[in-house]
C-alpha cells in the first residue's frame, strides 16, 4: 500500500494535526512500510469469521436510568485552559 | 538497621506487623533513596514525599490499634498513566501538561483504601504507546542493570527498562518502591519486567478497572502489577483487582486470594510449548532460557506438550491495526478545550491541530494518523474489522489449546536489554520487541513475566506463562515453581546511588 502526500495531508487534516512538508516526506515512507507490513493479513481467511468483541462471554450490563453523577461543572472545567462562568471558551466559530 | 528499601513487599509486611520499623521509617527509607537515585535512573516523573508521610503516618496509627488493612504501610510507586486526584497526572505526555485530576482511578483508590503509601508518580512511554521507555516527555528511564563486558567489568552503556512501563520496572528492580502499578496494552507489564529481572503480571481483561486510566487502546489495555517477587505480585494484584460499576468491561467476579495458591505446585499441570514461538533467528540463549524453564515444570511434576497456536504471526500485525485505530479515537479528545495544553491557532481548527502537532510525540502522532488512515471512509472493513477477525482466530488457537494444556510457557522478549537508540530508527523494529507478548492481549487471556536466568551479557530474561481466562491463579503458582528454580535476580551493583 502506497501512502502518497496527499494522502499523508488528508489523514493528518482528519486527525487534526498540523504536519510540517518535511514530515509529510518523512511520513509517506513510514506510513506505507506499516501498511505493507499489515497487509499479511490477507493471507488469512475470514470468511465466516465473527469480530472478536470480548475475552468471555458476558451479559451486557443495564442499569438504571438515572443521574448519578453532576453538578460538579466546577470540577469539569477544572483543568481547562481558558474558561469562563463553567463555559469553556474558545476561539470564535460564529460570525 | 538493614536496608529496609532491599526487603520485598512480603518482607515488609512482616517487618512492620512484628514492629520491627514503622511505616514512617519505611517511607523515609524510599523518599531518601529515590532523591539519590532518580538523577540517574529517571523513574518518578514526580516525588510526592509529603503526601506519602501523612499516608505513612496513618498507617502507623491504623497499625498501633491493630486495625492494619492488607497493604497497610507499604510505599509503591504509581504510573503516570493513572489518575491521582489533586496529584498531576500527564501519561507523560506535553499534551496534559499540568493536569491535576479531580478523581482518583478505581485501580488507584483499592490499593489506598488498603493501606499502601504513594511514593510518587512513575515514568512511561507517552500514552503508553513505547517498548522502551523512551517516547517519554520526561526524557528516557535508565535500567539499574548494566551489560558485563568481556573482561567481566560492567559497561557504562544505559540500558533500555523496557516500556511501556519503564518506570515502574526500573523503580522496583532499584528498590525505589516496593511495588508498582503498571499498564499493559500490547507487552508493557511483561516486556519491562523481562528486561529488569522482576515479576510482572497482565491480568485477564476485565479482572482491574480500566476507570481513572489514561486510556490507550480499550479493547486492550489491562492494568497488573510488577514487583520483586512472585508473591509480590500475588499481593498486589490482590488489591488491584475489581468489579467496577464505573468500568462495564470489568467482571464481576470474586477475585481470588492469589497468595493461597502459591506454595501448590505444579504436580500433574499440563503445560503447552507453541511450536511457532520458535522464530526464526532465536537466540541460543533465549532457546536455553525456554529450556530452563521445561526443565524446572517438568522436575516439579508438570507434563510437556507440544501444542500449535497457527495464527500467532498475525497477531502483531492485527494489533498494529487494533491499537492505533482504537489510540486514534481515545486520543481525539486533547483538543486544548478541555485540559492541557493550548497552541492557539487563527480559528478553532487551527488551535486543535497546532495543540496536537505540538503536544503529542513523534510516535503518539504516528499511531494516531495509521489509525486515523485505517478508520477512514472505506478502510473500516479492509482493516479494524479484518483484524478484529484474526482476533476471533487468535483466541481460538488458545480456545483449542486449552483442550489439552492448563498453562503456556514461552520466553516474555526475543532478546535481552538493548541500549537506547539502537531501535529508534525502525518503528517495525521496535514493535517486534512485543512479538511473544502481544497475542495475550489480543485474546484478552492472562500473562505473566517471572526472571528465569541471565543474558551472556549478564542482563536478565523472562520466562512467559499464558492461561485461561481469570486464571490467574495457575499463573502463580507456576511462576513461584519458576522462581524457587531460577533464583531471584538481583542488580549487582547499585552504581545509581553513588552519584
Amino acid at each position: 500500500m502506497q501512502v502518497d502526500e496527499a494522502t499523508v495531508r488528508r489523514i493528518a487534516r482528519l486527525a487534526r494535526i498540523k504536519i510540517s512538508d518535511a514530515e509529510a516526506k518523512g511520513l509517506e515512507k513510514e506510513l506505507s512500510g506499516i501498511l505493507d507490513w499489515v497487509a499479511q493479513l490477507d493471507e488469512v481467511d475470514t470468511s465466516n469469521v465473527e469480530p472478536m468483541t470480548r475475552v468471555v462471554a458476558q451479559k451486557l450490563k443495564m442499569r438504571d436510568d438515572v443521574v448519578t453523577d453532576g453538578e460538579i461543572a466546577e470540577q469539569i472545567v477544572a483543568n481547562a485552559p481558558l474558561a469562563e462562568d463553567n463555559f469553556f471558551v474558545v476561539p470564535k466559530v460564529v460570525e | 538497621m538493614t536496608d529496609l528499601t532491599k526487603l520485598t513487599m512480603a518482607e515488609a509486611r512482616d517487618g512492620l506487623a512484628k514492629k520491627d520499623f514503622t511505616a514512617l521509617e519505611l517511607t523515609d527509607a524510599f523518599i531518601s533513596a529515590i532523591e539519590k537515585a532518580n538523577p540517574a535512573l529517571n523513574a518518578y516523573v514526580l516525588q510526592t514525599p509529603e503526601h506519602a508521610r501523612v499516608q505513612a503516618k496513618d498507617s502507623d496509627k491504623r497499625i498501633a490499634a491493630g486495625s492494619a488493612r492488607p497493604l497497610e504501610g507499604l510505599p509503591i510507586g504509581n504510573k503516570d498513566l493513572f489518575c491521582t486526584r489533586g496529584i498531576r497526572t500527564t501519561a507523560c505526555s506535553n499534551i496534559l501538561g499540568e493536569f491535576s485530576p479531580t478523581y482518583e482511578s478505581t485501580v488507584g483508590q483499592n490499593l489506598w483504601d488498603a493501606g499502601a503509601v504513594m511514593l510518587g508518580k512513575l515514568n512511561n512511554d507517552e500514552f503508553a504507546m513505547g517498548s522502551s521507555n523512551e517516547t517519554s516527555a520526561f526524557g528516557n528511564v535508565v535500567s539499574p542493570w548494566r551489560r558485563k563486558g568481556k573482561d567481566g567489568k560492567l559497561s557504562t552503556d544505559k540500558l533500555v527498562p523496557g516500556g511501556s512501563s519503564g518506570g515502574s520496572s526500573a523503580a522496583v528492580a532499584a528498590g525505589l518502591c516496593l511495588a508498582a502499578t503498571a499498564t499493559d496494552t500490547g507487552g508493557s507489564i511483561r516486556q519491562p519486567a523481562a528486561l529488569t529481572g522482576t515479576v510482572g503480571i497482565k491480568p485477564t481483561y476485565g479482572r482491574c478497572s480500566r476507570w481513572g486510566i489514561v486510556a490507550f487502546a480499550s479493547s486492550l489495555d489491562q492494568a497488573g502489577p510488577i514487583g520483586k517477587t512472585v508473591r509480590d505480585a500475588a499481593i498486589m494484584l490482590k488489591a488491584m483487582a475489581s468489579h467496577d460499576p464505573k468500568d462495564t468491561t470489568s467482571v464481576d467476579a470474586p477475585v481470588p486470594d492469589y497468595e493461597a495458591v502459591l506454595g501448590k505446585g505444579v504436580k500433574g499441570l499440563r503445560v503447552g510449548i507453541p511450536r511457532e514461538y520458535r522464530v526464526e533467528g532465536m537466540s541460543s540463549e533465549i532457546q536455553k532460557l525456554w529450556d530452563d524453564g521445561i526443565a524446572w515444570l517438568k522436575s516439579a511434576g508438570a507434563t510437556i506438550h507440544d501444542i500449535s497456536l497457527p495464527h500467532t504471526k498475525y497477531a502483531l500485525p492485527a494489533y498494529y491495526i487494533v491499537a492505533p485505530a482504537e489510540c486514534s479515537s481515545n486520543l481525539a479528545r486533547y483538543d486544548g478545550v478541555r485540559y492541557g495544553l493550548r497552541v492557539n491557532g487563527d480559528n478553532l481548527i487551527d488551535t486543535y491541530e497546532n495543540t496536537r502537532a505540538q503536544g503529542f510525540g513523534k510516535e503518539v502522532r504516528r499511531r494516531i494518523l495509521i489509525g486515523t488512515y485505517v478508520l477512514s471512509a472505506g478502510y473500516y472493513d479492509a482493516y479494524y474489522l479484518k483484524a478484529q477477525k484474526v482476533r476471533t482466530l487468535i483466541k481460538r488457537d488458545f480456545d483449542e489449546a486449552w483442550n489439552k494444556v492448563d498453562v503456556v510457557l514461552t520466553p516474555t522478549t526475543p532478546s535481552p536489554a538493548f541500549a537506547f537508540g539502537e531501535k529508534t530508527g525502525d518503528p517495525l523494529a521496535m514493535y517486534l520487541e512485543d512479538i511473544f507478548t502481544v497475542t495475550v492481549n489480543m485474546a484478552g487471556l492472562p500473562g505473566m513475566s517471572v526472571p528465569g536466568g541471565l543474558s551472556s551479557e549478564g542482563t536478565p530474561l523472562g520466562l512467559q506463562l499464558i492461561g485461561k481466562p481469570f486464571d490467574e491463579e495457575t499463573l502463580f503458582r507456576t511462576a513461584q515453581v519458576i522462581e524457587d528454580a531460577a533464583g531471584r535476580l538481583t542488580v549487582p551493583d547499585a552504581w545509581w546511588m553513588k552519584g
